[in-house]
């Protein structure tokens, strides 16, 4: 099994290297291009909540481990900050209207339609968001 | 990000290619705030060269869109393809925004 696994300072800043890394790797490991979107949109979305929420003195570090499996492509980010599982978030009420519009716990929302598997760990010290998603098109 | 701009029927349309994301969401939203304050308050959002939106792009829209309302303008979308239309259309934006199919469409109206 393939693994390529990268350090980043958690900030706003490195996101576009972060999504770059994790888009020119899934691309190679042969995700269909229309499926390496929804991952670099999941990162986007998963690396902007751990920048905001994970370190109480920001900036801290994020990992970003690659792996190709049978199935899937798996991305894992794994941080040091302090205990979060995204996905206990509240989901946005998407029927409402214009008004009551919120983005919080939208980006998660993207996250969890978009991509074939998300799972939260806590391992020790780390917070481990794995998302996967299989090679095709669909 | 590249964003172009020009008036059509009484519309301000405005051309985005590239990527609204959480890099430039921010000075979008300025943008707009801006035109909307010169008095183009019909804003027509151009996604045809539009290829990737995150949530932070969305806040951006919604931003404006709260705000032409507060003037008797109108915000709407056109030309989705791809990303950009299944994030419009999973986070239930298209039920919110007006949404065409061109630009044509999108300036034929009076207008809101």
């Amino acid at each position: 099994m393939e693994v390529m696994e990268k350090t980043f300072i958690a900030s706003l800043d490195s996101i576009p290297e972060i999504v770059g890394f994790v888009s020119d790797t899934a691309s190679t490991m042969g995700v269909h291009a229309k499926r390496v979107l929804h991952i670099e949109l999941a990162v986007e979305e998963a690396v902007t909540n751990i920048c905001s929420y994970a370190y109480e003195i920001p900036p801290g570090e994020v990992s970003v481990r690659i792996s190709r499996e049978a199935e899937v492509v798996r991305i894992e980010l794994i941080d040091a900050g302090v205990p979060f599982d995204p996905l206990t978030m509240e989901e946005p009420d998407i029927r409402s209207e214009l008004e009551n519009r919120e983005i919080g716990g939208l980006g998660i929302f993207l996250i969890r339609r978009m991509l074939d598997e998300v799972h939260y760990t806590r391992k020790g010290d780390l917070n481990i968001l794995s998302l996967a998603v299989r090679y095709g098109e669909k | 990000m590249k964003v172009n701009t020009h008036e059509e029927n009484g519309y301000w349309v405005v051309r985005l290619e590239g990527r609204l994301d959480i890099g430039n969401a921010a000075e979008f939203e300025k943008e707009c705030l801006s035109w909307i304050g010169q008095g183009q308050c019909r804003l027509v959002l151009d996604f045809g060269g539009l290829e990737y939106i995150s949530s932070a792009g969305l806040r951006s829209i919604l931003a404006a869109t709260k705000k032409v309302k507060t003037v008797n303008g109108s915000l709407s979308l056109c030309a989705l393809s791809g990303l950009v239309e299944e994030v419009i259309t999973i986070s239930g934006f298209g039920n919110i925004l007006t949404v065409y199919a061109d630009v044509a469409q999108a300036t034929a109206g009076e207008g809101a």
